[in-house]
């Protein structure tokens, strides 16, 4: 047992191996350089960048399945912002209990889901243009719930889940440790984990094989929404409010932080692992830009480089393994 | 050498990181010429044509073309050489026409306009001169594969080249395709063209070709000419060693075995119009017909892959329903499918996700993945096909042709099937993998499995069939045993 353990530990680093350089040159820098000395190395930071990245993490979960399926959804960031807003407008407006406003953010987030693989799975539309539709459809209706401005929700039940603590820890921090369990653990040690690379690998030969294609899908969409539900309480509840514009472009930020892990974008092949790892090096490096002082304005086009390079470096790494 | 060749490649290396690809390789075309180049999978066939090609520059050798030397760096010197080459897969773009794939990247007209007229009165003259029935300003995509092959060829020639090669043109064509595209051939070499062509069918050799040269590791072993060797010395040189036993088959006393799997009136809705047929325990049952015969269509339309297929299926007497391919493994019934990459492979996993697949249950249960047993299971089945692997952990999309289809063979014998549906089990397979299959097929059945095998290729079936089945436009249109079957009976039945 304990030599599988150690197996699995040396895999991981085997697989993961060039993004964790990537992380751990890009803390080292931030240690070591005058400026972010002081501020980066700290507990506080450090749960800062956590917790600011929770929401992604979530996401990118979901999305590491959906790209492994060999599709995409663009449609979690309007999740965020849909069901935000009915998280609290559920307090505000109906006076419900928080745990009922949150737990309706996750249902509407389930139900994106299930509509999305409902559509994918009965007709042949592309994903890419499912969730496009769904993105701007969800996007409406949070607008039009809301008439476009925020619901300001300032209970301190409605600040847990997103800026309370749970002891010293941050309850965003223990949530995401939660999801990515539960998401290694689905995608590594269940059947369905094994049906989703088969289906991303060649969805031809997964149906030869007697697995239940749509099925698959089906699951993975609504689970994807399922987690945006989740994303979206912890984003309003770190905002004090639903707001109709909140996750805008977080889809982008999940799919960078899958691609960056090392998944491949054309279904099949890649790591949970490697997407926290990509959570991660997003998420410090949004904060050491902003410790540096960067402009941010100029943050985006580093982030953008910063993406490109780890995937280019990955695409070599991957052509002279196939040698 | 007094000879005028048209081609001469004179040792011809070419390495790679860890392997050598090419060791001293060399190769003589005659003007109006169809020369074969045999070898197994790997032995360095598409490495040499490659080179030729231009795709790959060679470490060391020559390359000489009427006499002069030339320096083939990239596609284009090679295309200015006049060499051309058909690949094995096709590189049509489905939705351009005819005309515009012919000229695709050097069409008529000026920088800014294309005349499209031109060109497709162009392209309509060359496919008519090779008297395709073809119309040059249809889309790719509405042609048949034969057809496109076709195109490609009529591309190919339309560089003005001296040398065309082909690499496996027959592996997805039917027979009466196959005769058309030799007519062509026989053309083009009246016309002074030397063809190099790339083949695993023997039977094909006699008929088109002149002479063969026979590459084995990097190295060309010899060149014969066709009429005056044998299949025995070409698979001797191929794989350096007597193949004693090509064709390893005990046959059964199929009077006596009972039948474990009766199908009636198998209808797909399509191809498939009302086949019957039955498999005995222990029994290999070859079902022969030309492309489009709706043989593997009725294979899948049993194993519940065709939506609204009608027909009853027996398995041991019973009858059962079977609307998934769940349903067909639970009553015990396995197919391996016809084409390895877009049915069967997971390309860009391991060996081990590839012949697990269809048994997660057997090792991963309540959220815990015994790795033990999952290696197990891998290594029983690489062992019993005598698959050749690095690793269980090798991407099987780096395995050859013989070493995939043994892994997918696998994955469905660990399924424990009582009936095994084998559709094309040694396409694109290199002899000795062909032979060890074979032997692998000869024993499962010793050891009760009901075997049914489609195939295209005649001799194989009839060598290891007890029974033939010949389909015809979606029925069974006859069924041959063992004594009685021959090539002219099957094709009687398949044309009828």
């Amino acid at each position: 047992m304990a030599a599988r353990m150690k197996n699995g530990v040396v895999k991981y680093f085997k697989q993961n191996i060039g993004i964790i350089i990537a992380l751990l040159a890009m803390c080292l820098f931030l240690i070591v350089f005058p400026t972010t000395r002081e501020t980066f190395p700290t507990g506080k930071n450090m749960f800062n960048i956590l917790r600011q990245n929770a929401s992604n993490l979530f996401l990118a979960t979901g999305m590491t399945m959906v790209i492994l399926l060999g599709g995409i959804d663009l449609s979690v960031g309007s999740v965020i912002a849909l069901s935000g807003c009915i998280a609290a407008g559920c307090v505000v407006n109906l006076g419900l209990p928080e745990v009922v406003g949150f737990a309706a953010a996750i249902l509407v987030g389930a139900l994106v889901g299930m509509a999305n693989g409902f559509v994918i799975c009965k007709t042949d539309i592309p994903p890419f243009i499912v969730t496009l539709a769904s993105m701007n459809i969800t996007k409406g209706i949070a607008l039009v719930y809301t008439g476009g401005s925020p619901i300001r929700c300032m209970t301190d039940a409605f600040k847990f889940p997103g800026a309370g603590y749970v002891g010293p820890v941050p309850t965003p921090v223990i949530l995401m440790l939660i999801v990515f369990i539960v998401a290694a653990t689905i995608i590594n040690r269940t059947q369905l984990g094994r049906h989703i690379y088969a289906v991303g690998g060649n969805p031809q030969a997964a149906k030869f094989s007697g697995i239940n294609v749509a099925k698959v899908k089906f699951f993975v969409y609504t689970y994807t929404g399922i987690m945006a539900g989740i994303a979206s309480v912890v984003v309003a509840s770190r905002l004090y409010s639903g707001q109709p514009t909140a996750g805008d472009g977080a889809e982008m930020d999940a799919i960078a932080a899958v691609v960056v892990g090392g998944t491949s974008m054309s279904g099949g092949s890649g790591f949970i692992g490697g997407t926290l790892i990509g959570v991660l090096i997003i998420g410090v490096l949004n904060n050491g830009l902003n410790l540096l002082g960067v402009d941010s304005n100029w943050q985006y086009i580093v982030k953008g480089m910063v993406i490109l390079l780890a995937v280019y470096v990955d695409f070599i790494r991957n052509k002279k393994k196939g040698r | 050498m007094s000879e005028q060749y048209l081609l001469e490649m004179k040792g011809i290396d070419k390495s790679f990181p860890g392997v050598k690809a090419l060791q001293n390789a060399s190769l003589q075309l005659k003007a109006g010429e169809v020369h074969a180049l045999l070898g197994e999978n790997g032995a360095g066939k598409s490495t040499l044509i490659k080179v030729l090609g231009g795709i790959y520059s060679a470490d060391n050798g020559e390359i000489i073309v009427d006499g002069t030397k030339v320096n083939i760096d990239g596609v284009l010197a090679a295309r200015a050489a006049g060499v051309s080459i058909v690949h094995q897969e096709l590189v049509l773009v489905p939705y351009m026409t005819v005309a515009e794939n012919i000229f695709l990247g050097r069409e008529p007209g000026n920088k800014y306009n294309i005349n499209r007229q031109q060109m497709i009165d162009e392209a309509q003259k060359l496919l008519d001169a090779y008297e395709m029935n073809i119309d040059a300003d249809s889309l790719v995509e509405h042609l048949s594969i034969a057809q496109q092959q076709m195109v490609e060829i009529v591309k190919a020639i339309s560089f003005n080249s001296k040398i065309l090669v082909m690499d496996e043109p027959t592996s997805s064509i039917s027979d009466k395709e196959v005769n058309f595209l030799f007519e062509t051939m026989r053309t083009l070499t009246a016309k002074g063209v030397g063809i190099i062509y790339i083949s695993h069918k023997m039977s094909e050799l006699e008929e088109i070709c002149d002479r063969v040269t026979v590459m084995r590791d990097g190295e060309t072993v010899g060149t014969k000419v066709v009429k005056e060797t044998n299949k025995d010395e070409l698979i001797a040189m191929m794989v350096g060693r007597e193949l004693t036993n090509y064709y390893t088959r005990d046959f059964i006393d199929e009077a006596n075995a009972e039948v474990v799997m009766k199908c009636e009136n198998i209808n797909d809705g399509k191809l498939v119009k009302g086949a019957s047929f039955e498999v005995r325990k222990g029994e290999i049952v070859g079902f022969a017909g030309l492309v489009g015969a709706g043989r593997s269509e009725a294979m899948k339309a049993i194993f519940g892959l065709t939506p609204g297929s009608t027909g009853d299926v027996y398995v041991d007497g019973q009858k059962v329903s079977i609307h998934t391919p769940v349903d067909a493994l639970k009553h015990g019934i396995g197919l391996v499918p016809e084409s390895r990459k877009t049915e069967g492979l997971y390309g860009v996993m391991s060996v081990k996700f590839n012949s697990t697949i269809e048994v997660l249950g057997e090792f991963i249960k309540n959220l815990i993945v015994n790795g033990k047993k999952e290696e197990e299971i891998t290594q029983k089945y690489i062992d019993m096909m005598n698959t050749k692997t690095p690793s269980q952990e090798q991407k099987i999309g780096n395995l050859s042709g013989g070493n995939q289809q043994k892994v997918m063979i696998g994955r469905w014998l660990a399924t424990n099937p009582k009936i095994l549906i084998l559709d094309e089990p040694t396409r694109g397979v290199d002899v000795g993998a062909k032979a060890e299959i074979y032997s692998i097929m000869n024993d499962l059945a010793k050891t009760g499995m009901a075997i049914i095998m489609i195939s295209s290729e005649l001799p194989e079936i009839i060598n290891m069939s007890d029974r033939v089945y010949v389909m015809n436009d979606g029925r069974v249109t006859g069924c041959l045993n063992h004594e009685e079957v021959t090539q002219e009976r099957i094709m009687q039945l398949a044309a009828k």
